[in-house]
């Protein structure tokens, strides 16, 4: 797999209409991202952080080009890999980080984990473990801001992302979503962060028809198209109009989102199934170092020493996460444990555990 | 515990989170009974006294379920049916006969047959706030919803810490009896009860299967409700007040003081029978029904083995692993001292469901089979 080519002339570029802050902005969402996952990679080493651990680092522009596309109030959800989409949307690195060290900071109080970061004051509806099973979720997502919004009259129209990987779109789940996006009319688009590979396989060795993803969202009957993943500008503007679309005629859409993972699946991954040539060519032309370069040399608004001090506070954000995440208490086995099991719990629902209300999560 | 969410830094993204705002407060135990992640939340009022089951207002299994749906969507327009053929056709089996009428096609929503994709669809939309009921057409066809159903609907308050809850109602008909082989006659409760953050209903009459629907709908977690096909036609008393039958109380139908008959759904009837039969004999039989599942009043099964030293469960699912195994476990638990015999279950045999109408009655528990099991713990010792 090579990283793809496709590039908008600099005069269509909606991108270009936004200020330098926004930019800059961005520039700093992929930088803590890739920040943060580098620490996160330590703390995994250290086995400060167990289970199955998905990192993002190569992704960025993914997230950060989409979710700043649209609303803080429209719906995002997404798979196992989603440290990155949590900081995007606005989670802190402290209650994503303690979130992995199963302590009680973390932003699912560590009852969820690496593959399940939720943030409610965010809209982010999770982080999810099964391959594919977040892609009906989004489409009821839609459904329901929908329902609010036309039978309910109370919302305003809103649009859904939903995020998968390559190897998701394998999964029927998958395409019953997109069925039912098509038929009901749900304004859900559908993001496959396309990494070229579910796990140590090859797009083309678990997928048919690999060099055409959209055909299947077009097959739907949903406009599909093809951005390249690699630059956060040229997401934003192949994106935001589709968004805006979306949202406006309340429809689905399908994004084959062309990207990389710079680390291996998970933490416990060899990486025989990739060269390290092909690693060092997608490197070669990394989202964050020529937003970076489009920034300084182009835009021409940020300096060096800008830079650097942005990467150190960067720096310094995601240690003091760290070190919040080791010093904050662990889950109470007599409050967490049985608690956030039923909304309503009662008598003998269990022969063996008396559910009640444990800790109010903070981010309620 | 209480204590202080440590002061972060983390501006370095562009969003700051409005939980920031929040993190010096306290975390606090949560003191409300309903849990914060479903939001405000009103239950029906179950101090009111049930209404008499006496009657003359004579409605079928279905028209019960149908009344229940309908009073909850014209109370709450953000409950809806959806499911295959609910809508034009009226009902696979004619349960939401005329609510395309009435409520029209944005709240009577006729889906693909795609169980996976829009039990999970839903699954969202109670997430965003909706109050779904998903009919599945049989509770066999959910298996292909296993995933969201068992993985996503039950565990969605915990995985996310409390800040999600999942209000939804799955319904359907379980359990054989129509000759549909092994494939249709699914029985999902010993399998599915198994879940935690679940809760199941099993009516076995008109006047509960409205009184636990609505009970289902107005409740904040996922409820899955299991209905017989076998018995949409069956007639009884629903009387034409409103009223919300309590989660976790069992029905005693029949009394007697020679053994405990322990049952939910259609099985109960099985078990009024045989408790004709026996009572002929001179054996009388207490019979329990059981209402819900999850929660499960083993209470009142040890008040009436506190009467009779004797049990018979009986399960129209396979044995191994069902629920008549877990409220045999809980006898022994609870009820032990009480024993003067065994606990005894009759479920389906162990085997698929058959097609044949007379394996498929021998399949099945019956009157017969439990009047033998009845006949042989009153007899023993
Ligand atoms: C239903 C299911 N099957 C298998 C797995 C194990 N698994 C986790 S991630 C993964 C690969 C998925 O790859 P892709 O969708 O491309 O996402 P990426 O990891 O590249 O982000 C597999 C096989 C799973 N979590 N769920
Ligand atoms: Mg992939």
């Amino acid at each position: 797999m090579t990283p793809a080519t496709t590039k908008t002339t600099k005069n269509d570029r909606r991108s270009d209409d936004l200020s330098n802050e926004t930019l800059i902005g961005w520039l700093r969402d992929m930088q803590l991202i890739r920040e943060f996952e580098s620490r996160t990679m330590q703390a995994y080493q250290q086995a400060k952080i167990g289970g199955f651990c998905h990192i993002y680092s190569g992704q960025e522009a993914c997230a950060v080009g989409t979710i700043n596309s649209v609303e803080k109030s429209d719906p995002v959800v997404t798979a196992y890999r989603d440290h990155g989409h949590a900081l995007a949307r606005g989670m802190s690195a402290e209650a994503c980080m303690a979130e992995m060290f199963g302590k009680i900071t973390g932003c699912a109080k560590g009852k969820g984990g690496s593959m399940h970061m939720f943030d409610r004051p965010n809209n982010l509806y999770g982080g999810h473990g099964i391959v594919g099973a977040q892609t009906p979720l989004g489409a009821g997502l839609a459904f329901g801001a929908r329902y609010e919004w036309e039978v309910l009259g109370t919302g305003t129209k809103k649009v859904c992302l939903c995020y998968l990987g390559d190897g998701a779109i394998d999964q029927g789940a998958f395409h019953e979503a997109l069925n039912l996006a098509a038929l009901y009319s749900l304004p859900v688009i559908y993001i496959i962060e396309n990494n070229g590979y579910s796990m140590g396989t090859a797009i083309h060795r678990h997928t048919a028809n690999a060099d055409n993803l959209i055909a299947r969202g077009k097959s739907y009957g949903i406009e599909s198209i093809e951005i390249d993943g690699f630059d956060v500008r040229n997401v934003y503007d192949a994106f935001k109009p589709l968004a805006d679309d979306c949202r406006d005629m309340q429809r689905p859409g399908f994004v084959d989102l062309k990207t990389y993972r710079y680390q291996g699946h998970s933490m416990s991954d060899p990486q025989k199934y990739r060269t390290k040539d092909e690693v060092a060519d997608w490197k070669s032309r990394d989202p964050i170092a020529s937003l970076l370069h489009h920034l300084m040399n182009e835009r021409e608004c940020i300096s060096e020493d800008a830079w650097s001090t942005m990467e150190d506070e960067i720096k310094t954000v995601v240690r003091e996460a760290v070190e919040a995440a080791e010093a904050a208490p662990i889950p109470d086995v007599d409050t967490e444990l049985a608690s956030d099991v039923y909304a309503l719990p009662m008598d003998n629902l269990s022969p063996s555990e008396d559910y009640k209300h444990g800790l109010k999560n903070p981010l309620m | 515990m209480v204590f202080v969410w440590t002061k972060g830094e983390a501006k370095a993204g562009r969003g700051v989170s409005d939980a920031e705002m929040t993190r010096e407060s306290p975390m606090t135990m949560i003191d409300s009974a309903i849990h914060p992640a479903v939001g405000e939340w009103d239950l029906p009022d179950f101090s009111k006294p049930l209404p008499s089951r006496d009657g003359d207002r004579m409605l079928q299994f279905r028209e019960a379920l149908r009344e229940a749906m309908t009073e909850e969507m014209q109370r709450d327009e953000r409950v809806f049916l959806i499911g295959e053929e609910v809508a034009q056709y009226n009902g696979a089996y004619k349960i939401s006969q005329g609510m395309l009428d009435e409520f029209g096609e944005k709240r009577i929503i006729d889906s693909p047959i795609s169980e996976n994709g829009f039990a999970g669809a839903m699954i969202g939309a109670a997430m965003y706030g909706l109050r779904p009921i998903v009919e599945f057409m049989s509770w066999s066809f959910s298996l292909v919803a296993a995933d969201p159903i068992l993985n996503n609907a039950p565990k969605m308050l915990y995985m996310s810490g409390g800040q999600w809850g999942c209000p939804i109602v799955f319904r359907g008909n379980d359990g054989a009896g129509g000759q549909l082989g092994s494939t249709h006659s699914w029985c999902v409760e010993g399998m599915f009860s198994n879940v935690p953050g679940l809760k199941m209903a099993i009516p076995s009459n008109p006047y509960d299967a409205k009184g636990l629907l609505k009970t289902a709908i107005r409740d904040p977690d996922p409820v899955f409700f299991l209905e017989s096909e076998r018995m949409l036609g069956d007639k009884g008393h629903v009387p034409e007040e409103e009223y919300y039958i309590p989660f976790g109380q069992a029905n005693l139908m029949r009394e007697g003081d020679a053994c405990t008959l322990v049952s939910w759904g259609r099985p109960v009837h099985f078990c009024m029978d045989a408790a004709e039969r026996l009572a002929a004999e001179g054996i009388e039989c207490d019979v329990l029904d059981m209402r819900t599942i999850r929660p499960l009043d083993i209470e009142s099964v040890v008040e009436s083995l506190k009467k009779t030293s004797r049990v018979v469960v009986v399960d129209q699912s396979w044995p191994f692993g069902s629920v008549a195994s877990e409220v045999m476990a809980q006898i022994c638990e609870h009820g032990f001292d009480w024993l003067d015999h065994q606990p005894v279950r009759v479920n389906t045999r162990d085997v698929p469901t058959p097609y044949a109408k007379e394996l498929e009655a021998a399949y099945l528990p019956n009157a017969d089979r439990i009047v033998e099991a009845v006949r042989k713990v009153v007899t023993a010792g």
